[in-house]
């Protein structure tokens, strides 16, 4: 490089590096450009099989770009599949994971971080422990422990399950964060004579409201998304929840795959609402973490 | 959506001063701590869910478990080890994992920090590219299993579609779901799909971490692009290359849902996959002690990786100090 400054004329160089430049964004965008393709491409194709009409007679993807398209499929898939019924099982529950992981999560977190107890050090190593352990290892116990307590075909036996997988990890993320909040604004509370539950609920709440979203939205995910348990214990179909009833419905309809894949969609619609409401959380949240490390 | 969860652990990992450390020194370790009250609701249910499993999962791998309340189980001390050790089936399974790892952790960590280096500079659209490459990986596994079946079809598949009518590159379409190998390429191709936007957010924020100083030394030492790359970008990332390839290696082993409803693990049991071959002993054939021997082995199996991995990286690290 230093040679090449004092052999050229000034202008040459920046001429050269302008170039380069011009050569390395067109680079970039040719990589990202490939990559957006590739990602959306078969979600595009998803939308345009679930709006084809009479999506059972395509021989070919080029018949896709002829025919029909309409929300046919949409409407026969809400009626004849009974979604609304597997989408409000699928909402309730994911609401009602979030809300107890939240609660219950920060409430450990809280007191992990926060005291000194005896067991703290045993009790804090099986959440690590158990955060390790993969989650259908524990579906054939999981399965007996909800015969015995006679959940099995239940909704409530979702519920439990779907909480308590998912309270290691949170606990885990929020301790860290509650961990990091100075000691001094809490003390000064306590002088003032709040007692720990006030602490909790009108000071490290509040002020950890953006890893608690954090959590709130990897929970309702977690919860929304959930296929193996769900598939493990209900048989009943109006208990069922929209993966479940994806999964069922490309078994029974195997060639229709238009009404399939316009169910798909209606499950997909809330995670994008999500994604795009939230963004910052998600992409913002997990790279200014990131950054710390 | 484990491993999209897991995105935000590694911010806390790094280190800090003992939790309350100040009242610590003040309030003694106490059985009448507030904490219990705190910490009792969420550790009940945890513990119900998590932890008394894991202990019964163990338990029921040295038994001939009996699901009927009038016959007793019967232990059978490591029989279900020693069966799945000599189980061809079970060996397969762990064979079909390994190549799963072998090809989707390289293959999401490479496009991953490619279009993170992509992205690290300004850029027209730079986050619309962003949120574009990441949708896959918050879209649900089922949905994409299902699609990619269809991709994949025989008839009427898109990808036999552009591999014939498009590119020619075949005269026929490939029978992709009726073999082992290349129903393994099906899968192994909705796994990478499905993970390169949670590589590329992680490996984006630590390439937006390694100071600019770093490369206009570099620099001036004159230092080309690849030099760069090699010299400064890849050692100032290695913590995160360690995190991204821990955490891959763990969902590769955690592969289900995929191999599930793409394949079944078939045809004849050839793309079993050992979560997929232990649900089907517990659910199918009812043999649950079968199938908690192979979650264990399994688990033992990840641990063994990740203390291997970790090990490895300290190396990498203190060689990199030294």
């Amino acid at each position: 490089m230093t040679t090449r400054h004092r052999t050229r004329p000034h202008t040459t160089v920046r001429a050269s590096q302008r170039r380069r430049r011009r050569w390395l964004t067109a680079g970039r965008y040719l990589v990202l450009s490939l990559a957006s393709l590739v990602s959306l491409g078969p979600l595009v194709y998803l939308l345009l099989v679930s709006s084809r009409e009479n999506a059972y007679s395509l021989t070919s993807p080029a018949d896709l770009l002829t025919g029909r398209h309409s929300l046919a499929n949409y409407r026969q898939a809400w009626i004849a599949g009974d979604l609304a019924q597997s989408f409000l099982n699928s909402i309730v529950l994911a609401v009602g994971t979030t809300g107890l992981v939240v609660l219950l999560g920060s409430m450990m977190a809280y007191g992990f971080a926060r005291f000194r107890f005896p067991g703290r050090g045993l009790l804090f190593a099986l959440i690590v422990v158990e955060l390790m352990v993969p989650s259908i290892m524990l579906i054939i116990p999981q399965f007996i422990l909800a015969r015995d307590l006679h959940l099995l075909d239940s909704r409530w036996g979702l519920l439990l399950v779907y909480v308590g997988t998912n309270l290691a990890f949170n606990t885990f993320l929020l301790r860290g964060f509650f961990a990091g909040v100075p000691v001094e604004l809490e003390e000064s509370m306590r002088i003032d004579g709040a007692g720990p539950w006030r602490r909790y609920w009108q000071l490290m709440l509040p002020l950890a409201k953006p890893a608690l979203a954090t959590c709130a939205i990897f929970s309702f995910l977690g919860a929304w998304d959930e296929y193996v348990w769900t598939m493990t214990i209900i048989s009943s179909p109006d208990k069922r929840t929209l993966p479940l009833t994806i999964a069922l419905f490309s078994g029974a309809h195997q060639t229709n795959w238009g009404l399939t894949f316009a169910a798909s969609a209606i499950a997909l619609i809330p995670v994008l609402v999500v994604f795009f409401c939230c963004q910052r959380q998600f992409v913002g949240g997990i790279t200014a973490g990131a950054l710390k490390s | 959506m484990t491993l999209t969860a897991t995105t935000v652990t590694a911010p806390t990992a790094r280190p800090r001063p003992p939790a309350g450390s100040r009242r610590a020194g003040r309030s003694r370790p106490s059985w009448r701590s507030p904490a219990y009250l705190f910490i009792l609701p969420g550790f009940a249910v945890f513990s119900l869910v998590m932890v008394y499993p894991t202990v019964q999962a163990f338990l029921m791998s040295l038994q001939d478990f009996s699901l009927v309340a009038t016959k007793p189980s019967q232990w059978i001390g490591l029989t279900n080890y020693l069966d799945a050790l000599s189980d061809p089936v079970f060996w397969r399974a762990l064979a079909n994992s390994g190549v799963y790892m072998v090809v989707t952790v390289p293959g999401q960590m490479v496009l991953g920090l490619a279009c993170a280096i992509a992205l690290k500079n300004r850029l027209k659209g730079r986050s619309a590219f962003r949120i574009m490459v990441y949708i896959p990986v918050i879209t649900s596994w089922v949905v994409v299993s299902i699609l990619f079946k269809f991709l994949f079809q025989t008839e009427g598949g898109l990808v036999n579609f552009i591999l014939t009518d498009v590119t020619h590159l075949g005269d026929s379409g490939v029978d992709w779901f009726n073999g082992r190998w290349t129903a393994l390429v099906a899968i192994c191709a909705l796994g990478v799909w499905k993970g390169v936007g949670w590589t590329m957010i992680i490996f984006l924020a630590a390439l937006q971490s390694v100071p600019d100083q770093l490369y206009e030394a570099a620099q001036v030492d004159g230092a080309g692009g690849l030099a760069q790359f090699w010299h400064v970008t890849l050692p100032s990332i290695r913590r995160t290359l360690l995190f991204i390839t821990i955490m891959l290696v763990i969902g590769a082993f955690n592969v289900f849902i995929s191999v599930s409803l793409m394949t079944g693990g078939g045809p004849a049991n050839q793309t079993q996959v050992p979560l997929t071959y232990l649900y089907r002993q517990a659910f199918n054939f009812l043999d649950f002690g079968y199938g908690s021997a192979i979650a264990f082995m399994l688990t033992a199996l990840i641990a063994l990786f990740s203390a291997v991995q970790f090990r490895l990286g300290d190396k990498a690290a203190e060689e990199a100090i030294a």
